[in-house]
């Protein structure tokens, strides 16, 4: 296959925008049944709380209200939710399950964590009512810090547990020991990374209906899998997965808290439903997204660099504690992904890496765009910095020296990802992605005359420039039904969820290259069970890579369907065919052709018999498994400036150069990367959520937890890097998260950088920051050094 | 819910007439989406700070989610739904097709409904200035410089004028 | 995030509203442009049982000049009083306080008099309408009184306001000639309240010197007060960047008692207003020489 073809490759306008710029879109909430119920959980204020007793009585007589239902109420379908990912094969692990329930039943253990729902015959109504559910409880103190979590006599977030360890695991490559009184310089360094929440702008929802007469089960869910959530619903609720179809609607922003499942809301709904046989709907509302979604990010790492006089790694130790949260229902996936994304694109032959998981009173924790590889990039990011300023080495050359080479590929890390297999680059090639973007962001002339200049003039501005890998389009499998429909549409359904990653493009595309067809001819249908059964769903930036090779596969199969058909009429040999312009023809007989929905027709006869060993119609159905990931990397740049008296920061610009394998559609690729870095430099900079030591969240609005707008995110300059992924037919890497990974370690090099005329020893070990925290950490505290501002 | 407590308005919607009994506590943006059943109008904070909800009041972009049905009694209201003309889009949304200036979409009527009194008002607005009335609305999956760059290509092409 | 039902009330004339307020003013809001009052009950913070919506008060949106005072209506909206030319040509503080207010959707709606009455330290209004000496008119059958924009803001979201009264109007100065003025804040985004604003007025004297300087600040307390230390400071002197430095401090360190919170410390606030403070001086000195506009 050609670098770009007629279709692959080509910055091909998306099919679904039509829809979602008129409205017309169904979003989960845009979707009405008549006689639909509302719900409204009821939520703990109280982070960690032994239950007494919980009264409804008076909730239960307010006008609207159908039903009130409490833990006790769910009898046997009361149950801890699945483990969704076991532990990985590693040898040195403890793990310890903890999984959400549906409503807390003895304890609660985490504010906003469900106790009751409330069924009426309108949101408004609903609410009314939960105001009115009154939970008697015992306060017990809160587990939130991550080191006192561990300390002897810490309360325990869950009390038939020994300690608040949630796991234990120690991975390596080489032998850190042995080289640790060798080396030419060690580094030391505590980094701290703060919680956030994706925000996705829609919030989660589902509407469940449970036909008593039909006995079956029809739910929308704002999930990323409704496949799974098939499944678990069905074996939940005593049904056949036959009685249970499931959609995932539009939806309206993803970013991989909308994976997690099953939420306590997920399970509850369509059990309201098949209590009450009517449809019953829950919209989360923006304020308990705070407390009824997963949240990501807080870690505690105490890395060590050991490295030679000449700034080549020798190796790195790294020990973290994990912020868990509550439940452990994503297993160990994003403190795998830290200890492994830590290695990043350097060849660093002694890894030593254990972390320890901590449950906490506060939201679960599974993966958040990124998913726990911010904080591995972030500290091998920074302990560079940390060496090359002390081996007097620029940044950039320090990195350069330590790249992998091209022809060490494949690469193999010897620890255990987090798709179980063990870590392996499939492919890379490091340098020319730097080079490209030291030139897109002027690297020598900054330094050399933009800096010096600026500061001339009373300007603070700063420099970054950091790596990453990320590991990406993970197994299992996806599947992909393609179908030449005989008005000449071709349809396309696969199991993953969408939530705005331009698939009805995308795999439109990649079969539109095989087939010859044109892409607006191509009807892409994701999330709808009853369309196709088989899938995992939309997360670890695999749906291209999975679906998408899947699709490539299908279509390959149909391709050859139609070219056996078409050279029986049109009397030539399959290798003699064309697909293009939406025909088959024979190649260089202008007039022997056949419309491919003329063709489709001719597969499914009216008349005559099927022949055996053949199938009707141009339909086929492919399966893609890759054996492991693909690694995909890339280079961040940034010049920024920092207004030394308000230590207000201002991006100047913005450079990324993304490997990400063969591109499918570089508009949609270019824009998961700019939508990546303003999520990256809203966690950098802007979004962190406050908790008090007694778990209550202060920030729990829009007001207050501070999403970056248009003014906050510049227009990103994109270069790409194309090194096929071997382990795919399409080449293709994943794309999706690589915008997020590196932003906390390129502002931190960057702002360091404008800070050193003021603050020469600031090394700054935490993300997030803002204007308060760099005023922290330029002046001290008010109790080191009151007063140095004025000075 | 309580009859007597119901008020009766009459709304013009994209130049259609309804009238309804209900609620004073009703959000205007409730009752665009689930009395008129006009869904494009998304909801993503009820506290006046995403931008999802932007309709236009009178002719001026407003946030649904923080006025009440009741208030708008006798206005007139204008929402995504009332853009594109017998199925052509409205050059603003054409040109957010153009640029790929959406991704999930959800956001998007809010910054439509943004733009078109601001393209109105600013026809010749810089990009400072755009990406400042821009600041009223989130989005979380673009970053924006695509939305800035269909309202640059709006301005250059006389969209508000 | 639903609000809690509540009884309505829309007055067509300010004598009904007046009325309706004699008769159920302490358990009714006044709804005006309702954008910090409907964000409050959707999350039930807020409950009242009662609400008498004002914005039939077509009488009270207006923006007019009477005798070298400035009129400004309490239902005016924001927006209005943004892109008003009069504002801009007499009360160019004003001017350059609007478009700092939260974001153009909330200006459609948003109301001036609504922003007064709500007297949130953080908002700019009360900040520039302070240093401008403002009067604030409030009606109610009773009858009408002016207070003094000092004796207004009481505290943390409370005034001086009875329940049965409503604020109908504000009036201020027009700016003097050779007079000075600067709005600057610093907010986290675009929009935000500020971690810490500035509002400042400096007229110059027969011999240039400052004949009467005044600075407020935003986010610095619980109400709008005067930076009378910093004034005094200032007041006789000439203005020079040295002035503006050493009163800035004098401003920080005697005149404000800023809050703590998870965007800011209290002593990065004083900062701010230091650093602030001396800008915003700097410019309206430079302003008030006829310098700059």
């Amino acid at each position: 296959m050609s670098r770009a073809g007629r279709a692959f490759g080509q910055r091909a306008r998306r099919n679904e925008d039509y829809d979602l710029l008129t409205g017309r879109a169904q979003f989960i909430d845009d979707i009405t049944l008549p006689d639909t119920l509302h719900v409204a959980f009821v939520r703990s204020d109280l982070a960690h709380a032994r239950i007494n007793s919980i009264d409804t009585t008076e909730a239960r007589k307010m006008p609207g209200v159908v039903a009130v239902y409490t833990a006790a109420d769910l009898g046997d379908y009361w149950a801890p939710g699945p483990l969704l990912v076991p532990p990985p094969p590693v040898k040195r692990l403890e793990f310890f399950e903890r999984t959400q329930v549906p409503l807390a039943k003895d304890k609660v253990v985490y504010a906003g964590e469900p106790y009751a729902a409330v069924v009426a015959t309108s949101r408004y109504l609903a609410e009314d009512a939960a105001a009115l559910v009154y939970l008697d409880a015992d306060p017990l103190d809160a587990v939130i810090d991550l080191e006192a979590a561990l300390a002897a006599g810490s309360p325990r977030v869950h009390e038939d547990l020994a300690s608040n360890v949630a796991a234990k695991v120690t991975q390596f490559k080489g032998d850190y020991g042995s080289i640790e009184q060798s080396a030419d310089l060690r580094i030391t360094q505590r980094f701290v990374y703060d919680r956030g929440t994706a925000a996705a702008i829609e919030n989660r929802g589902i509407l469940a209906h449970f036909d008593p007469k039909a006995q079956k089960l029809l739910v929308w869910d704002t999930t990323q899998a409704p496949i799974p959530i098939r499944g678990g619903l069905a074996r939940m609720l005593g049904l056949a997965v036959s009685q249970v179809h499931v959609i995932a609607p539009n939806i309206g922003g993803g970013f991989g808290p909308k994976i997690m499942m099953f939420y306590p809301e997920e399970v509850v709904v369509p059990w309201i439903s098949k209590q009450l046989g009517r449809p019953v709907k829950w919209i989360e509302d923006r304020h308990e997204n705070f407390y009824a979604t997963t949240q990501e990010r807080g870690q505690i790492h105490d890395a060590e660099l050991a490295i030679s006089k000449d700034g080549r790694i020798v190796g790195v130790k790294d020990v973290f504690l994990h912020d868990n949260g509550a439940h452990n229902p994503y297993g160990l996936t994003v403190p795998i992904n830290s200890q492994c994304t830590l290695i990043g694109p350097y060849d660093i032959p002694h890894y030593h890496s254990e972390f320890t998981a901590v449950f906490t009173n506060r939201v679960t924790v599974t993966p958040y765009r990124g998913a726990g590889r911010q904080h591995g990039v972030f500290v091998m990011e920074r302990l560079l910095d940390i060496a090359a300023k002390k081996l007097k080495i620029d940044p950039v050359e320090i990195r350069r020296r330590n790249y992998i080479p091209p022809e060490d590929f494949p690469k193999a890390q010897e620890v255990i990802y987090q798709d179980f297999a063990e870590l392996v680059y499939d492919s890379g090639n490091y340098l020319p992605a730097l080079e490209k973007a030291l030139v897109h962001i002027d690297y020598e002339r900054f330094r050399k005359e933009q800096q010096p200049q600026a500061l001339a003039e009373g300007r603070h501005l700063g420099i970054g420039v950091v790596s990453y890998i990320e590991g990406t389009g993970i197994g299992p499998y996806e599947g992909a039904r393609v179908c030449i429909e005989p008005g000449g549409k071709i349809s396309i359904a696969t199991g993953i969820g969408t939530q705005g990653q331009g698939h009805y493009t995308a795999f439109a595309q990649v079969v539109a290259e095989i087939l010859g067809a044109d892409i607006k001819d191509i009807h892409v249908v994701t999330g709808d069970t009853r369309e196709f059964h088989w899938g995992s769903g939309t997360f670890a930036s695999r749906g291209a890579v999975v679906a998408g090779n899947a699709c490539h596969a299908a279509a390959l199969k149909v391709r050859e369907k139609a070219a056996t058909l078409a050279a029986t009429l049109l009397e030539s040999s399959p290798d003699q065919l064309e697909f293009c312009d939406g025909v088959v023809r024979v190649a260089g007989s202008a007039d022997k052709k056949i419309s491919l929905g003329d063709l489709a027709a001719q597969a499914n006869p009216l008349r005559g018999a099927v022949k055996p060993g053949t199938e009707p119609g141009l339909e086929a159905t492919a399966y893609f498994g890759p054996d492991r990931g693909a690694t995909a990397s890339g280079v961040h740049a940034i010049v920024l400036e920092v207004d030394v008296e308000t230590m207000m920061v201002a991006i100047k610009r913005y450079v990324v150069v993304h490997d990400c394998g063969r591109v499918i559609n570089p508009l949609i690729v270019e824009g998961q990367i700019q939508g990546g870095v303003a999520q990256g430099i809203g966690n950098a900079f802007y979004e962190q959520l406050h908790v008090d030591e007694n778990g209550q969240l202060l920030n729990a609005s829009l007001m207050d937890f501070l999403l970056p707008t248009a003014c906050d995110v510049p227009t990103v300059i994109s270069d790409h890097v194309e090194t096929p992924s071997p382990l795919t037919p399409l080449g293709v890497k994943g794309a999706g998260e690589a915008g997020t990974i590196p932003v906390g370690a390129l502002y931190a090099q960057a702002l360091e950088d404008a800070l050193r005329p003021i603050a020469p020893d600031l090394t700054i070990c935490e993300i997030p920051l803002s204007p308060n925290r760099l005023f922290e950490l330029v002046y001290g505290d008010e109790k080191t050094s009151p007063g140095r501002e004025n000075a | 819910m309580h009859d007597e407590t119901k008020v009766q308005i009459t709304v013009s919607v994209n130049g259609e007439t309804y009238t309804r009994l209900i609620e004073p506590r009703l959000l205007l943006s409730d009752f665009l989406r689930h009395e008129l059943k006009l869904t494009g109008t998304n909801v993503g904070c009820e506290h006046g700070v995403c931008g999802a909800c932007t309709v236009l009041l009178d002719g001026e972009s407003v946030r649904s989610c923080i006025i009440f049905a009741v208030q708008v009694d006798g206005q007139s209201i204008e929402t995504v739904e009332g853009l594109a003309k017998n199925d052509t889009l409205h050059p603003l949304q054409e040109l957010f097709h153009q640029e790929h200036a959406l991704q999930c979409g959800f956001c998007t009527p809010g910054f439509l409904m943004t733009l078109v009194p601001f393209l109105r008002d600013n026809p010749t607005a810089d990009e400072a200035a755009i990406r400042q009335a821009l600041s009223g609305n989130l989005c979380r999956c673009t970053g924006y410089a695509n939305i800035v760059a269909a309202v640059k290509k709006a301005v250059e092409s006389g969209v508000g004028r | 995030m639903k609000p809690a039902p509540f009884k309505y009330f829309r007055p067509e004339s300010l004598d009904e509203a007046l009325a309706l307020l004699a008769k159920h003013g302490d358990e009714a809001k006044v709804l005006a442009g309702g954008q910090s009052l409907i964000p409050a009950m959707n999350f039930r913070l807020a409950q009242p049982a009662i609400l008498i919506d004002i914005n039939r008060l077509s009488a009270l949106s207006f923006i007019e000049e009477k005798r070298g005072q400035m009129h400004i209506g309490a239902l005016t909206r924001h927006s209005m009083v943004e892109r008003h030319p009069l504002v801009a040509q007499k009360a160019p503080l004003l001017a350059e306080t609007m478009p700092n207010i939260a974001h153009v959707q909330i200006r459609n709606r948003g109301t001036f008099g609504g922003s007064i009455a709500h007297a949130d330290p953080a908002a700019e209004l009360p900040a520039a309408m302070t240093v401008r000496g403002a009067r604030i008119c409030l009606r109610s059958t009773r009858g009408e009184r002016w207070v003094d924009a000092p004796q207004f803001f009481v505290g943390l979201l409370t005034t001086a306001m009875e329940p049965d009264e409503l604020l109908t109007e504000v009036a201020f100065d027009e700016l003097p000639k050779k007079t000075g003025w600067c709005f600057v804040e610093v907010a986290r985004r675009h929009g935000d309240y500020a971690l810490l604003g500035v509002a400042a007025t400096v007229r110059l004297g027969m011999m240039g010197k400052v004949k009467d300087a005044r600075i407020c600040f935003v986010s610095a307390g619980e109400t709008p007060a005067l930076a009378t230390n910093a004034q005094d400071a200032l007041n006789g002197q000439a203005p020079s960047a040295e002035l503006a430095k050493a009163a800035a401090q004098i401003a920080a360190a005697q005149d404000i008692d800023p809050p703590s919170d998870i965007h800011a410390s209290a002593r990065f606030r004083r900062h701010l207003a230091t650093k602030l403070t001396e800008r915003a001086l700097n410019t309206a000195f430079a302003r008030a020489r006829g310098e700059t506009r």
